[in-house]
C-alpha cells in the first residue's frame, strides 16, 4: 500500500427515503476543517437510487466534489451493494480519511468496508483532529505527521483514547450524531458531480427485504431517555408538573422526578430517580426544583451534563451539576420552554 | 442446524464503575461478565435451539480466564465451547479480532453465526460485521427477531426510525440487541455439569487461513495514541441571574453542547 | 485445609446473586407491606431448579451439594428474608426426608413434583403445646383397614396453605422405654385437598411476613396406609434429622440477613454526611462495621461447614446447631447495628435494614430456638 497515493476527506453522504440524513451535513462540516489542514478538498459519496439531484445540498454544505453512484440496487440500504458500492469508490479513488456516521447503517456499512479494503475503522468519534503519530516523538520510531487522530469513548463513556492508523489508508472514523457542527448552507452552491458506477451483480450476500415497517415514539422508561426532566418537592404540586412535562416535550425528553414526589403521590414510582429509584444517565438531566439528597445524586450523577435549577443557593445539587440556576422555577422554567422552542424552529 | 455464537468477556461497566481516589477508573475492583448483547445473542439461538433444534456451540477470544463465560454459556445450554488464547493474538483491535475469531470458524460448521451488536468496553459494533467480510457471508446487523424459514433466516433489522424485515440464505452472520430478549438464568445443576464438559482450546497454530500480518497487537492498523480516565466531575457553574438571563445562560449552555 | 470456593460454586452464588438482585429485591419492600405470599418469585424460581438444588437428578432435581442449596438460601436472604425461608422450609423440611426415608414409590409421586418445583413442600410437627418438647404432641393417627386418621392441629406451619405437600407428624401408639411409657410418634405425607384437612387463622407475624404461617387442623383425615413416612414409630427420629437439615437451611438464611444488612450500611456510611464527613469517616462506625464483618465471615464458615458436613457425615447434629446458633444471634446483632448506623433513616420502612432486623428475630427461634441449639451442643460436650 502506496500511503502517499490516497489524497482526500471523503464523506459518505447517508439519505434515507432519498432525504439526506443531518449526520452526513455535519460530516461535511468537520470534514473541511480536516481538509483545510491537510490543504485537500471535501468529496461527499452519495449512494442510491435516483439521488443525483441531492448532489447541490451537499454542496452547499461544504462538499467540493460528489461521487454519485446511483442503482436501482442502491433503493434502501442492504449491506452488501453498499459495501461494494463504497468499497469500489475507495478502490477507485484512494481518499486519505473516510467518515461515515455512527448510525444503524454507518455502523453495519463501515465495519463492512473497513474489512473489505482491509483497513482500521474508529468507531463513535466524538473528536477529530489532524496532528502527529505518535503525539511526541520517541527515539527510535518515525514520528508520522498530518495523521488522523480519532477520539472516543469507550467503558461505557468512562475512558477516553485517541486512535491513529497510521500504515494503512484510508484512515476512516464512524461519527456520533450531533457531535460535529454543520457550516452554514451557501446558498444556491452546486456541486461538482461526478458519476461512478461499479456494477452490482447480486449474489447470496444480496438478502431481500421483505418489508419496511416505520415506527411511532412509544413512551420510553426513564432509564432509556436522553434527555429527563426531572422534578422534586419544590415543583410545589402535580398540576405544576405541566411546565415540566412542556419542557420535556420540546426537546423530546421525558419526565421523572424525586422521591418526594413520589411519597406525595404526585407521580408514580417508575419515574422516581435515586437509590430507592432508577439509576438514569441521559445525555441531559435537569434536576428542578430538587434539593439533591444524597439519595437521589446516587440515581443521576452519571448524566453526561446536569443542569440544575434551585431558589436555594445551597441546596446540595449545585455541587453535582454542570450549570446551576439559582432562582424561581415558575419563572424560569416556562420561559425556557418558549426560548427553546423559537430555537428549535430557527433552526429547522 | 448448527449455530456458532461469538461472546466476550467484559468489565462490568454497568453494574457499578469503580474509581481510584485519582479519579481513574479501577479496572482491578471491577468484576467480569459475559457481554450484554452476546448474552442476547446466546440467547436467541438457545431459542433457536429449543424451537427448531440445533447444536450451539460458543467461541471466545480472550486471556485464559475468559473460559468462564463459556462455562456460563454452556450453563445456560449451549452444547460446545471454544476458547482461542494466545499471546500472540493480544492487543488486536476490531480488525485483527475479526480476522482471529473468522479463522477459528473457519473450523467449524454452521448455518448460522450470531455476535452481539457491541462490547460495553469497546462500544465499537464492528466485530460482527468484519467477520462476516472475512467468512464472505450475509450480514444482518441489529436485530431485533430472528425466524428460520426453511434454508433462511427472517430478521426484524432495527434502524433509528423503521425496522427492516429481511431475508437471507444461510449460512449468514446476525449482530444482536440485548433488547432482542431476555437472556434466561443458568440453573445450579447445569453450573456444575458445564465444569464436568470439556473445553475446546484453540492457539495461533488452530487459525484456519490467516496471516501473521493481520493477528494480535502487529496485525492491527488501528493504534492507540493516547488513553486516559475520564476524571469524575464535580460542581460545574452556579449562577445567580433574573429569569430571563437564567433561560439565555441555560439556552446557550445547550447550544454548546449540541443539545439543540 | 483450603477456605476457596469451588468455580463452580462461585458461578452458583452469581446466579443466586443475580436472581436475587433482579428478581427478588425489587419485591421485597411490597411482600413484606402487604404479608402476600410471593407466588410468582417461587414460580420462577421453580423454573430455575431452585426448589430442588439438592435433590438428585434423577428425582428431578439439581444434583448439587447442600452447599450449593446453602448458598442459594443465603443470597435470597440477603435481599429477603421471607424469600429465603420459603425455599428453606420446602427442601429442607419437605424434600428431605422423603429423599431420605422415603419408599420408591413416594419418591416418585412425591419427591419428583417437589424438586421440579410443581408442588411446593411444608414441615408440620409444632403443636400449641409442643414446640421444642416434640413429646408433648397430641395429634393421633389410627390405622383403620387401608387408611390412617388423622386427628388434631400444627401451628406456626411455614408455607402453609401455599404448599401442597405435607410432612406431619403423630402419635401412633405408646411404647415403654426404659420403664416409662413415652408416645410414639410416626410421619406421614399429606397433600391439600385431602377431605378433613383444613387451615386454620393465618399468623400476623413481626417479620418474614410474606412467608405463609398457618395453623393445620386435621379432622378425621384419612390418607393410604401408603402415606406413613420412613417406619412406624420411628416419627421423633425422623423430625430431629429432618430439623439438623433445616437448621442448616435457617442458618444459611440467618447469614444472608446479616449479609445483606452489612452490605446496606457499608453503602450508606459511605454517602451519609454528618458534620461535614461522611459517617464512615467516624472510628466508631469504622470499628463497628469491622465488628460486624467478623462476625458475619465467622457465622459464614460455621454454615459452610455444616452444609459441608451434611454432604460428608451420616450425623451433623451439632454442626448444623453451631452454625445457626451462631448465624442466628449475629444476624439479630449486626441487623440491630445496622438500624442504628443508619439513624432515623434505619427505623422506616423505606430503608431494607429496619426488615431484615424483624426478619431477623425468628431465626433465633424457629427449627429450635437459641436455647434449644446450646442444649444439643452442651449434650454432645457432656455426654
Amino acid at each position: 500500500m502506496n500511503l502517499e497515493e490516497y489524497k482526500g476527506v471523503y464523506v459518505f453522504a447517508q439519505q434515507v427515503d432519498n432525504e439526506i440524513s443531518s449526520i452526513a451535513f455535519e460530516l461535511l462540516g468537520k470534514a473541511k476543517d480536516l481538509a483545510k489542514d491537510l490543504n485537500t478538498d471535501v468529496t461527499a459519496v452519495l449512494l442510491g437510487s435516483g439521488v443525483k439531484e441531492l448532489a447541490d445540498q451537499l454542496a452547499e454544505y461544504g462538499a467540493d466534489k460528489v461521487i454519485v453512484v446511483d442503482d436501482p440496487e442502491l433503493k434502501d440500504y442492504r449491506t452488501e451493494p453498499y459495501a461494494h458500492a463504497l468499497s469500489s469508490v475507495i478502490n477507485q479513488y484512494k481518499p486519505e480519511i473516510m467518515l461515515v456516521g455512527a448510525t444503524a447503517i454507518g455502523r453495519d456499512l463501515g465495519p463492512r468496508v473497513s474489512a473489505r479494503v482491509a483497513t482500521g475503522l474508529t468507531a463513535d468519534c466524538t473528536v477529530l483532529e489532524i496532528g502527529d503519530f505518535p503525539l511526541q516523538a520517541v527515539p527510535g520510531q518515525e514520528q508520522l505527521h498530518n495523521q488522523l487522530l480519532m477520539t472516543r469513548p469507550a467503558f461505557g463513556g468512562n475512558t477516553i483514547a485517541t486512535i491513529a492508523c497510521p500504515y494503512n489508508r484510508p484512515q476512516m472514523a464512524t461519527v456520533r450524531a450531533g457531535v460535529m457542527q454543520k457550516i452554514e448552507p451557501i446558498k444556491g452552491a452546486k456541486a461538482n458531480v461526478e458519476e461512478y458506477n461499479p456494477g452490482f451483480t447480486p449474489d447470496n450476500k444480496y438478502v431481500e427485504i421483505l418489508d419496511i415497517v416505520k415506527s411511532v415514539a412509544e413512551t420510553v422508561d426513564i432509564m432509556d431517555a436522553k434527555i429527563l426532566v426531572s422534578g422534586g418537592r419544590g415543583v410545589g404540586s402535580p398540576e405544576n408538573f405541566k411546565i415540566l412535562e412542556d419542557l420535556a416535550e420540546v426537546l423530546g425528553g421525558t419526565v421523572s422526578c424525586s422521591r418526594a414526589v413520589v411519597d406525595s403521590g404526585w407521580k408514580p414510582k417508575d419515574l422516581q430517580v435515586g437509590q430507592t429509584g432508577k439509576t438514569v444517565r441521559p445525555n441531559v438531566y435537569f434536576a428542578i426544583g430538587i434539593s439533591g439528597a444524597i439519595q437521589h445524586v446516587a440515581g443521576m450523577e452519571e448524566s453526561d451534563i446536569i443542569v440544575a435549577i434551585n431558589k436555594d443557593a445551597d441546596a446540595p445539587i449545585f455541587d453535582v451539576a454542570d450549570y446551576g440556576v439559582v432562582g424561581d422555577l415558575n419563572k424560569i422554567v416556562p420561559k425556557l420552554t418558549e426560548a427553546l422552542k423559537a430555537e428549535i424552529a430557527a433552526a429547522k | 442446524m448448527k449455530i456458532v455464537v461469538c461472546v466476550k468477556q467484559v468489565p462490568d461497566t454497568a453494574g457499578g464503575v469503580k474509581f481510584n481516589p485519582d479519579g481513574t477508573l479501577d479496572r482491578g475492583a471491577m468484576l467480569t461478565i459475559m457481554n450484554p448483547d452476546d448474552k442476547a445473542g446466546l440467547e436467541a439461538a438457545l431459542r433457536l435451539k429449543d424451537q427448531y433444534g440445533a447444536e450451539v456451540t460458543v467461541v471466545t477470544m480472550g486471556l485464559p480466564k475468559a473460559e468462564e463465560v463459556l462455562r456460563e454459556a454452556m450453563a445456560m445450554g449451549a452444547d460446545k465451547g471454544v476458547l482461542v488464547t494466545d499471546r500472540v493474538l493480544g492487543g488486536a483491535d476490531t480488525w485483527a479480532t475479526s480476522t482471529t475469531l473468522a479463522g477459528a470458524i473457519r473450523n467449524l460448521e454452521y448455518d448460522l453465526i450470531i455476535t452481539g451488536r457491541q462490547a460495553i468496553d469497546g462500544d465499537t459494533a464492528q466485530v460482527g460485521p468484519q467477520i462476516s467480510e472475512h467468512l464472505d457471508i450475509p450480514v444482518i446487523s441489529y436485530a431485533q427477531d430472528i425466524k428460520i424459514e426453511g434454508d433462511s433466516v427472517v430478521v426484524e433489522r432495527q434502524y433509528e426510525d423503521r425496522y427492516h424485515v429481511v431475508k437471507a440464505k444461510m449460512p449468514c452472520l446476525i449482530t444482536a440487541l440485548s433488547e432482542l430478549n431476555e437472556p434466561r438464568y443458568m440453573t445450579p445443576g447445569g453450573i456444575f455439569d458445564a465444569y464436568k464438559q470439556e473445553i475446546t482450546v484453540w492457539g495461533r497454530a488452530d487459525l484456519k487461513d490467516v496471516d501473521d500480518a493481520n493477528l494480535g497487537l502487529k496485525g492491527s492498523p488501528t493504534k492507540i495514541a493516547k488513553a486516559s480516565d475520564k476524571v469524575r466531575k464535580g460542581a460545574g457553574e452556579k449562577v445567580s441571574l433574573d429569569p430571563d438571563e437564567s433561560v439565555s445562560y441555560i439556552v446557550d449552555k445547550l447550544k454548546v453542547k449540541h443539545v439543540i | 485445609m483450603d477456605f476457596t470456593l469451588s468455580k463452580e460454586h462461585e458461578m452458583a452464588r452469581a446466579l443466586f446473586k443475580e436472581f436475587a438482585e433482579k428478581e427478588v429485591k425489587p419485591l421485597a419492600q411490597e411482600v413484606d407491606e402487604t404479608e402476600v405470599f410471593p407466588r410468582e418469585t417461587v414460580e420462577k424460581m421453580a423454573k430455575l431448579g431452585f426448589l430442588g438444588i439438592p435433590v438428585p437428578k434423577e428425582y428431578g432435581g439439581q444434583g448439587c451439594d447442600p452447599l450449593t442449596y446453602a448458598m442459594c438460601v443465603e443470597e435470597l436472604s440477603k435481599v429477603c428474608g421471607t424469600t429465603g425461608v420459603i425455599v428453606s422450609a420446602h427442601t429442607s423440611l419437605c424434600c428431605d426426608p422423603i429423599m431420605t426415608y422415603g419408599t420408591e414409590e413416594q419418591k416418585q409421586k412425591y419427591l419428583v413434583p417437589l424438586a421440579k418445583g410443581e408442588k411446593l413442600g411444608a414441615f408440620g410437627l409444632t403443636e400449641p403445646g409442643a414446640g421444642t418438647d416434640a413429646q408433648g404432641q397430641q395429634t393421633k393417627a389410627v390405622l383403620d383397614g387401608e387408611e390412617w386418621v388423622l386427628n388434631g392441629s400444627k401451628c406456626f406451619i411455614t408455607n402453609g396453605k401455599e404448599a401442597d405437600v405435607y410432612v406431619i407428624f403423630a402419635i401412633t401408639g405408646t411404647v415403654e422405654k426404659r420403664g416409662r411409657m413415652q408416645k410414639e410418634i410416626s410421619a406421614f405425607i399429606v397433600e391439600k385437598g385431602t377431605p378433613g384437612f383444613t387451615f386454620g387463622t393465618k399468623e400476623k407475624k413481626m417479620g418474614i411476613r410474606g412467608s405463609s404461617t398457618y395453623e393445620l387442623i386435621f379432622t378425621d383425615c384419612r390418607i393410604p396406609k401408603e402415606n406413613l413416612l420412613g417406619q412406624q414409630g420411628k416419627g421423633f427420629n425422623i423430625a430431629m434429622h429432618t430439623l439438623d437439615g433445616g437448621r442448616i437451611g435457617i442458618a444459611s438464611q440467618a447469614l444472608g440477613l446479616a449479609e445483606g444488612a452489612l452490605d446496606n450500611t457499608i453503602a450508606y456510611v459511605k454517602e451519609r454526611k454528618q458534620f461535614g464527613r461522611a459517617i464512615g469517616a467516624f472510628q466508631n462506625t469504622q470499628f463497628q462495621l469491622a465488628d460486624m464483618a467478623t462476625k458475619v465471615e465467622a457465622a459464614q464458615l460455621l454454615v459452610y461447614k455444616a452444609a459441608m458436613a451434611k454432604a460428608t457425615q451420616k450425623v451433623y447434629s451439632v454442626e448444623a446447631a453451631k452454625a445457626k446458633l451462631y448465624a442466628a444471634e449475629v444476624a439479630m446483632e449486626v441487623t440491630t447495628k445496622a438500624v442504628q448506623l443508619h439513624g432515623g433513616y434505619g427505623y422506616i420502612r423505606e430503608y431494607d435494614v429496619e426488615r431484615m432486623m424483624r426478619d431477623a428475630k425468628i431465626t433465633e427461634i424457629y427449627e429450635g430456638t437459641s436455647e434449644v441449639q446450646r442444649m444439643v451442643i452442651s449434650g454432645a460436650l457432656l455426654k
